[in-house]
């Protein structure tokens, strides 16, 4: 067999699954997002072309969606990166236990996000959570962590990082361990000072590599849907409804399936830039 | 190279040569950033103790407030529930961590069976727009689920697939296949190609010669990739929750979040079957914990 021919049966299958599971799909998708379709009335769509998307483009409703997920993007990942950071800085600077800390501190982000959401759901209880218990010993107020708008969205952050700070302290770690050690070595003997060693040597060479985990959380907190189901279903209001939460409230109980397809499709643009961003960055780190 | 955080590294900075106070105020320091970590560390993990230590806890204990942390009587009442029904006979969350195993395991399976052969080919020949067609592969994986879920919901209710194992398996695999493809290159590419040019040399085909010489040094890459790809299929939640509806067929997230649909909630048997759910992927992310930082990037930084 010619190495071509061998490439081709080695590839092909691979590549059949995804066209038949992704591409498919989405082009299906991005069809009816020019049509008035709708899963539960059926009969055939009409097209509208692109009246869904001057619809969601320029509907209040969306735009305050995206709003509550940049709040959530924004609030979320910059915690995780502060936090992720400072775990990999204060665990990089211990020699013993280092192995064992670094698995303890890898748990939450290995478990399903359904079990993840559950949990915190029962600690966050405005009545009999252990939260609230916490709080009560210290002689605070009790607070309602779901069931009020503004705590609900902080909450959400809160579960949030803890189940994603561990990947920036992996990440970050990984960069930390790498920094090349004559480099500190060298620093010591010009007498520099902690603060000029972390700023000048540490920081400068795990940035690249932070900055990948960053844009890896912002694309997968964009697209985060299964944790605020399970923990507060977009409730109370609308206040932790995100724009995947919305879409498939748009999907799946209001069954206007030509206007998520639409909702969808820019979503999916939204992701493809940032992706590439993401790659740009990865291909500039391993020039470097 | 793969980057193991394992590795005993230098502490950083060296200190040899600091005057005596520096010194004694480096301890002072250090002696802070161990309690920070410890700090750190508890509230870390004080989610997974609290829900180990609910799953052992008899129902009025579990709602007591104040919260009991240490005075409570330890039963073993949830863990039963998880596996038997209230009636005797086997439970439905027991029927759902059956139907996880299997959906689990076999896109897993399929997965890999795709993967590695295409990952080969990638690393191996110089193929027309590669970069482009690896970057296909990649941005699949990174389209939002209940995007996707729309159109596949459409797609299977034609043919039949809705609340089947095997719609499930299938979209498990297309998910898993691009993961599958970018790690396992970074594996194949540290194997020398040399390797495989001498075995032809020798009169081997190119084919023999992968599958003779280059698949044994891929053993352990295989196995560490297949364990990622089984963490993700165990752990989904969304295709799952809206391709399958009956007991028969649900996978166990969104068996387990069912839990919570009533006005009453029996938080222990949430807690018990939580902690059954993922005892498994604690296992097997401590097996694959030196390629944690390729696994959880898509492999794609290795360094």
């Amino acid at each position: 067999m010619t190495d071509r021919r061998l490439a081709v049966v080695f590839i092909a299958p691979a590549l059949l699954l995804l066209l038949a599971m992704s591409v498919f799909p989405l082009l299906w998708a991005l069809y009816l997002s020019f049509t008035d379709y709708s899963a539960t009335r059926g009969g055939p769509a009409a097209f509208v072309w692109f009246g869904n998307y001057t619809a969601i483009l320029t509907s209040a409703q969306v735009h305050q969606r995206a709003l509550t997920t940049l709040v959530y993007v924004v609030g979320a990942v910059g915690l995780q990166t502060v936090l992720g950071f400072t775990i990999a800085y204060l665990i990089s600077r211990r020699t013993h236990g280092r192995g064992l800390l670094t698995t303890l501190f890898l748990v939450p982000m290995m478990l399903s996000p359904v079990v993840v959401g559950l949990f915190w759901r029962f600690m966050l209880d405005a009545q009999f959570g252990v939260v609230n218990s916490l709080l009560g010993s210290l002689g605070l107020e009790p607070v309602e962590w779901l069931t009020r708008q503004r705590t609900a969205l902080v909450s959400l952050i809160v579960v949030d990082t803890w189940q994603w700070t561990p990947f920036i302290m992996l990440i970050a770690l990984a960069g930390l361990t790498a920094v090349p050690k004559y480099l500190y070595e060298a620093a010591s003997i010009d007498r520099a000072s902690e603060w000029f060693r972390f700023r000048t040597i540490t920081l400068p060479l795990v940035w690249p590599l932070l900055l990948i985990a960053v844009l890896f959380r912002a694309i997968e907190a964009f697209r985060l849907f299964d944790l605020v189901y399970i923990l507060t279903s977009g409730g109370p209001g609308v206040s932790t409804e995100t724009l995947s939460f919305h879409v498939y409230k748009v999907a799946f109980l209001g069954f206007n399936t030509g206007t998520a397809s639409a909702y969808g499709i820019l979503m999916v643009l939204v992701v493809i830039v940032l992706t590439q961003l993401y790659l740009r960055y990865l291909n500039k780190l391993k020039e470097d | 190279m793969a980057v193991s955080v394992n590795e005993a590294v230098a502490p950083g900075p060296v200190r040899d040569h600091a005057p005596p106070t520096r010194r004694l105020a480096g301890r002072g320091r250090s002696v802070l950033e161990i309690a920070l970590l410890t700090l750190l560390a508890v509230v870390m993990l004080f989610p997974v103790l609290w829900m180990i230590e609910t799953s052992l806890k008899e129902n009025r204990d579990v709602y007591a407030v104040p919260a009991k942390f240490f005075d409570f009587t330890v039963t073993l009442d949830h863990y039963r529930d998880v596996f038997v029904s209230s009636g005797g006979g086997r439970s439905t969350l027991s029927t759902s961590f059956l139907n996880s195993v299997i959906v689990a395991g076999v896109s897993t399976l399929l997965a890999t069976v795709l993967g590695v052969p295409a990952a080969w080919a990638y690393s191996r020949f110089a193929l027309k727009a590669k970069k482009d067609q690896l970057f296909f592969i990649l941005s699949t994986r990174f389209m939002p689920p209940v995007v996707v879920v729309i159109p596949i919901f459409l797609m299977y209710r034609q043919v039949g697939l809705i609340d089947s194992a095997l719609g499930l398996i299938l979209i498990y695999t297309a998910f898993n296949v691009p993961f599958t493809i970018w790690m396992m290159k970074g594996f194949v590419d540290e194997v020398p190609a040399e390797y495989e040019d001498a075995a032809m040399l020798d009169g081997y085909t190119r084919l023999q010669a992968f599958r003779k010489f280059t698949l044994p040094l891929l053993v352990p890459g295989i196995a560490a990739t297949a364990v990622f790809a089984l963490i993700f299929s165990w752990n989904e939640f969304v295709f799952a929750i809206f391709l399958t509806s009956s007991d028969e067929v649900r996978t166990a997230p969104p068996a387990i979040a069912g839990l919570i649909g009533g006005t009453t909630v029996d938080w222990g048997l949430v807690a018990a079957s939580s902690v059954v759910f993922a005892l498994p992927v604690l296992v097997f992310a401590y097996l694959v914990r030196k390629h944690l930082v390729a696994g959880v990037t898509l492999g794609a930084v290795r360094r």
